[in-house]
């Protein structure tokens, strides 16, 4: 498995093949308890300590549907576009492995309770690309695996298994498009929009904490490519373990020029389940799916139909929310965005961000310059998300606020907000920690100025001679005796009063 | 004709991970065929008009409140694995199926 694959260079990739991309995404919900029992939905804690006789799939023990996930599950086919299921039922997912002890997962087969729906996703540039959503159906996430003693911490070489089932019956959606075909050089990054744009309405849904980063948010990219002027679909593989946005850009398209070097070079694209390495943005192979799975679906005995009453759907469609593409229409008007400012903003990921500023008490340039100018910089530098940069909207107008009462110039606003980023505390402490309040005590200015024409009598008697372009030496010296926390011109006006 | 094969018995009993002799599997494949024959006997009755039945009782949208019950402790959760460690089910080691 260790084999170095060869790859084919993209515009090769573009110019012989093209790619037909199918997304299947993961979303735990973020209830209060288990998909079919009353154990505590968290993230974390001790191992086994969520647990019950239902979700450990103990002898006798009976699941019980949460109402609040079906309810979350219809809201999320709403918001797609989706039909609700008049009528559907859970399905028996039957298979051996540890991660689930029941021997089989509860899921949804042929009955989804969301089905024909679709998902405009807006790309870097602004083009919309309508994505068809097969179906989104419910079922349970499994429990947490720990293979012990492989060199990798992978399942090979692997000499015994830990479980924790503390998630396992946590409530999952499990969101799959239809093929995405026609999408050619920009498949990587429709994949990337898609699971972005997903993420965005789920979190507007407040349905999940959608961080792929815990595995809240789970997306399995499968690729295939077709030969260009054909037009059947070649044999596809799924990539698991893309666990950020911008790894399943990198999954897809590793995947596009492997699988076209494989073909031009008469090979045959295995169908199989391949594992996305995060640091070195390549896949390897996985479990080969030679024996078609068997999971031997059958109606869950154990719990009840579900029939959704139109009345009941409409009620929950009475409760979606502002979706992220209106809120952004609303925005733009609002704040008086043009295209491209609205585009560096959603791009950057930085409109809840940009939007709390102006809750807080800045205006939207202000909040923007800070976000999308200088803070999306500092992100990309450190590798994280904006929201993950250590720094609150509230932190952001706090400091917007000192530099309008002239507290602050922008030089040292900058700074502090360097502090805070550093871990140095609230943006007030970092003034006081780092001593960067604007000198704006007249006594100890005059006093600096003073001090620097006495230091330079030549210069201060041009001045006194009307030379007024020579104040700018003192001012320079006024600046580097006050640490530059003097605001310039008000400097320079006292100079200028001083020898008149 | 046979409503189950001998290598479907074979596919069968390997999902359920059953070893089974070539000679069990002569047995139980005629044993099964009895078996579906006469459960078959109710697609005789069954038409077009009869919807296929999953659960006996005529109920729908049983639902329960999202509301957090208290769960096993930790030592109660593992009392009856037959190997623990770290607080955890301990399991041998699993060959060719990472799911
Ligand atoms: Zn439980």
């Amino acid at each position: 498995m260790t084999s170095v694959d060869e790859l084919m260079d993209y515009a090769e990739v573009i110019e012989r093949f093209d790619p037909v991309l199918g997304l299947e995404v993961h979303v735990e919900l973020h209830t209060n308890t288990k998909m079919f029992c009353g154990c505590a939905n968290l993230f974390g804690g001790e191992p086994n300590t969520h647990v019950c006789p239902t979700c450990l799939g103990l002898p006798g023990s009976l699941p019980v549907v949460n109402g609040k996930a079906v309810e979350s599950a219809i809201r999320i086919g709403l918001a797609l576009n989706c039909e609700i299921a008049e009528w559907c039922r859970f399905a028996r997912k039957n298979y051996f492995y540890p991660d689930m002890p029941k021997n089989f997962q509860t899921s949804q087969y042929d009955e989804p309770i969301a089905f024909n729906g679709w998902l405009d996703v807006t790309l870097d540039d602004g083009e919309v690309v309508r994505v068809e959503i097969e179906r989104a159906h419910m079922e349970e996430d499994t429990g947490k695996s720990l293979h012990v003693g492989g060199a990798t911490g992978r399942i090979h070489g692997a000499e015994h298994s830990l479980l924790d089932y503390n998630r396992a019956g946590v409530p999952l959606i499990e969101i799959v498009t239809k093929p995405i075909a026609g999408t050619g050089e920009r498949a990587p990054e429709v994949a990337r929009a898609y699971v972005t744009a997903l993420r965005d309405l789920l979190k507007a849904l407040d349905v999940s904490d959608v961080r792929m980063d815990q595995g809240s948010l789970r997306c399995d990219a499968n690729v295939s490519l077709m030969p260009k002027g054909t037009t059947e679909f070649g044999t596809r593989t799924e990539t698991k373990n893309v666990n950020s946005l911008r790894s399943v850009e990198r999954a897809v398209r590793f995947e596009m020029t492997r699988q076209a070097a494989v073909l031009a070079a008469g090979g045959k694209v295995v169908q199989e389940t391949r594992h996305f390495d995060e640091s070195t943005g390549s896949t390897s192979s996985g479990r080969t799916k030679e024996t078609a799975e068997d999971y031997r679906y059958f109606p869950e005995p154990d719990l009840v139909p579900i029939a959704p009453s139109r009345e009941w759907v409409e009620e929950l469609r009475g409760t979606l929310p502002e979706l992220p593409w209106e809120r952004r229409k609303r925005i733009q008007q609002e704040w008086s965005l043009t295209d491209a400012e609205l585009r560096d903003l959603v791009n950057a990921g930085a409109v809840d961000l940009v939007a709390a500023t102006v809750d807080a008490g800045a205006t939207p340039a202000e909040a923007r310059s800070w976000w999308v100018a200088y803070l999306t910089k500092e992100a990309n530098a450190r590798g994280v998300e904006l929201g993950e940069l250590g720094i609150t909207p509230a932190q952001i107008a706090r400091v917007v606020a000192l530099v309008n009462s002239g507290e602050l110039t922008n030089k040292l606003a900058r700074e502090v907000v360097t502090g805070v980023l550093a871990g140095e505390g609230e943006p007030e402490a970092v003034v006081e920690a780092r001593g960067l309040k604007v000198v704006s005590d007249d006594s100890a200015l005059e006093k600096a100025v003073d001090e620097a024409l006495a230091a330079q009598p030549d210069v201060a008697a041009k001045i006194r001679d009307g030379k007024v372009a020579a104040a700018g030496a003192i001012v320079g010296a006024v600046m580097k005796a006050t640490k530059g926390q003097a605001d310039a011109k008000k400097v320079r006006d006292l100079i200028i009063a001083r020898c008149s | 004709m046979p409503s189950i094969s001998r290598d479907e018995v074979a596919h069968l009993a390997r999902l359920a991970r059953l070893a089974v002799t070539d000679d069990e599997l002569d047995l139980f494949a005629g044993q099964l065929d009895v078996i579906l024959q006469s459960v078959a006997t109710v697609g005789d009755i069954a038409t077009a008009d009869i919807p296929p039945t999953s659960h006996a009782v005529p109920l729908t949208n049983v639902f329960r409140e999202d509301v957090v019950r208290p769960s096993l402790g930790q030592q109660q959760a593992l009392a009856g694995a037959p190997a623990a460690e770290d607080g955890r089910f301990r399991v041998p080691r699993i060959l060719g199926e990472e799911a």
